[in-house]
């Protein structure tokens, strides 16, 4: 079998292709002792510089204004846990909406997204047609215009629009660095579908639309998957654009609200703040917790095949 | 390689196809319209009037007339030196945090794909910093350098690693970048990690145990093996990481603002604090387009360095 391998790896290109998820690890260390040197210690190093500012965030949460600032004893743990803080930010402050803000743009961004990038990610990877290539190399030199050279001009067009302060101008803007993302994603995913599958359904008398309905879309469904979860996770994220088009506290999302509300001036209330940031993080995290397959798997599609 | 596959793969299927649906074009065009109206007009529009906008002295909510490059002028003469101390800082920050976030996404990936206990645990961990909200996890960095009540410092003096008070982290210019490099590494490593394993994993197993029977160390599997096969990875990675960190603007927005005295001003941000807060969309622009052609710059240098040896 070795002597089989090694003659394939004579020519690199016939190595890329199908070989998925090799279940057993390559072993490091060799011995017990080894192993913890090799891989335990790393990882839990890794691990605490990793999680310690969700640690602090937590525990933050919990304390009383006074424990805040008393150093005198570790801060590392918490002697009164309180629960004052959050209790303020969902009574006193319109976090409420902001959740509901951002849960709404994000969604509603991501399936625009999704529809969009489903299309052109299959159009450039399965159809022949002049200057498709030309395209999706276009499509990815978006990459070169980042928000930071947009945000400035977008101001007139969102001002034209008419949609200051209004959700809307996020769900239109967003899809401007998700779409080239999840395109990029999906013409991996759908470059792996083969194309015998489709060509009998054609054969067999379906129209190009129908064997792209029926059958290539539903194959890419972890990569759409994959993808949902990117769009999802960036525009939970974004910061710049609504910091500018959105100024009436009530149409905030999580992020600047956060940033730009629970702060009075100087005084920085660090008990809500992090309670808000505990609370805004949630949904995300749960979302991976469950979907880091398909985030690693969209990953693989993307760049190798890519 | 991907392309070399792609070509070998176009004869064989393709003249069948073109009997059977010789009219690919139009659908072709037609799936890829949504995509290209929405590009189109948040995209592209913004972009060329962007460019308008920098050669004009419009203000916040009103489009000025013509002034040629008197933004510019005033960018590169009359900003004290700022101008030029963002440019250097802008590339100061990509430069230092993409080399810690490569070589610490490359051990880190390497780890994961061992196997240990609760491996899926530790790998969702792992990639927490990268999935959270970046200004929340910012503002607990924040909170983490603060002045008087700085954890951080709490932990170094503490250990007897630094005497009491501890760095004045954001309040001293060196200190301040490299809290702000400190925190995108935190934040950046795990996308490169991410990346990498999903390249680990798809190299077949077969090669290691090939170069195990001809007696590779492990050094020479990954130098041989493990390397030249993420290549692809590594550039597409490396690509997007680079931009993203060039053109970053919420991370350093939150922890600094460019304070304290410019010193971790970045183009970014001082774009941001002319065209908003300033009201001068025009030198606002102006600024925030210096960022396309040094980014073209560094995207040519990326591919330069990754291209294919041959």
């Amino acid at each position: 079998m070795a002597v089989q391998s090694t003659t394939q790896s004579g020519r690199p290109g016939a190595l890329r292709p199908k070989v998925r998820k090799p279940r057993i690890g390559r072993v490091i260390g060799d011995s017990p002792a080894g192993r913890v040197i090799r891989i335990y210690v790393p990882l839990l190093l890794f691990l605490v510089v990793t999680l310690f500012p969700f640690y602090w965030m937590a525990i933050t949460s919990f304390k009383s204004a006074s424990e805040l600032f008393d150093f005198s004893v570790s801060p590392l743990w918490v002697r009164d846990p309180t629960l004052a803080w959050y209790q303020h930010l969902l009574t006193q402050t319109n976090f409420p909406h902001w959740a509901l803000n951002t849960a709404i743009v994000a969604i509603v961004s991501t399936l625009i997204s999704l529809f969009c990038s489903v299309l052109a990610g299959y159009s450039l990877a399965r159809l022949r047609y002049r200057g498709a290539d030309s395209i999706g190399w276009g499509i990815f030199v978006t990459y070169l215009v980042p928000p930071t050279l947009l945000f400035l001009p977008l101001t007139f067009v969102i001002r034209e629009l008419h949609l200051f302060n209004n959700l809307w101008a996020l769900i239109l803007t967003y899809p401007t660095f998700l779409i080239p993302f999840c395109t990029w994603m999906l013409m991996g995913f759908f470059k792996g579908i083969p194309h015998e599958l489709e060509e009998a359904a054609l054969v067999d008398g379906a129209t190009r639309i129908q064997a792209m309905l029926r059958i290539a879309i539903p194959l890419a469904v972890p990569g759409i998957l994959a993808a949902a979860l990117f769009a999802f996770t960036l525009s939970w994220n974004e910061f710049l654009y609504a910091l500018i088009f959105m100024n009436d506290s009530l149409v905030k999302t999580i992020p600047v609200g956060v940033t730009q509300e629970l702060i009075h001036g100087d005084e920085f209330f660090w008990g809500e703040l992090m309670a808000a940031a505990l609370l805004g993080s949630v949904p995300v995290a749960v979302l991976y917790s469950f979907f880091v397959d398909y985030f690693v798997a969209g990953m693989t599609a993307g760049a190798v095949k890519g | 390689m991907g392309t070399a596959t792609r070509a070998d793969a176009v004869p064989a299927w393709h003249q069948r196809r073109v009997r059977i649906y010789d009219r690919e074009a139009p659908l072709g065009y037609f799936l890829l319209l949504p995509t290209l109206v929405v590009l189109g007009i948040f995209l592209l529009y913004p972009f060329l009037f962007g460019i308008w906008l920098s050669i004009t002295d419009s203000e916040l909510g009103n489009v000025g007339k013509f002034i040629g490059l008197g933004n510019y002028r005033f960018e590169f003469r009359n900003t004290d030196g700022v101008f030029y101390g963002a440019v250097i800082n802008t590339f100061l920050y990509t430069g230092v945090t993409t080399v810690f976030k490569l070589s610490l996404g490359l051990v880190m990936a390497l780890l994961l794909n061992q196997i240990f206990p609760f491996r899926r645990f530790v790998r969702a961990a792992l990639l927490l910093p990268y999935i959270i909200p970046t200004v929340l996890s910012y503002e607990a960095w924040r909170w983490m350098f603060d002045p008087t009540f700085s954890v951080i410092n709490w932990l170094l003096v503490n250990t007897h690693l630094v005497h009491y008070p501890g760095p004045n982290w954001l309040g001293v210019p060196a200190n301040a970048m490299a809290a702000l490099m400190i925190v995108n590494v935190w934040r950046g490593t795990p996308f490169y990690a991410i990346s990498f394993l999903a390249g680990m994993q798809v190299i077949p197993v077969d090669l290691y145990e090939a170069a195990r029977v001809d007696g590779a160390s492990r050094r020479q599997q990954f130098i041989n093996i493990t390397l030249p096969l993420l290549r692809p990875v590594l550039l597409v990675v490396l690509l997007l990481s680079t931009i993203l960190t060039f053109a970053d603007f919420q991370g350093p927005f939150v922890l600094t603002n460019g304070a304290p005295y410019n010193s971790t001003q970045l183009l970014s941000i001082w774009a941001y604090q002319w065209g908003i807060p300033g009201g001068a969309i025009g030198l606002g622009a102006a600024i925030s387009l210096v960022l396309f052609p040094l980014l073209t710059i560094v995207v040519a240098v990326v591919l330069f360095m990754l291209r294919r040896p041959e």
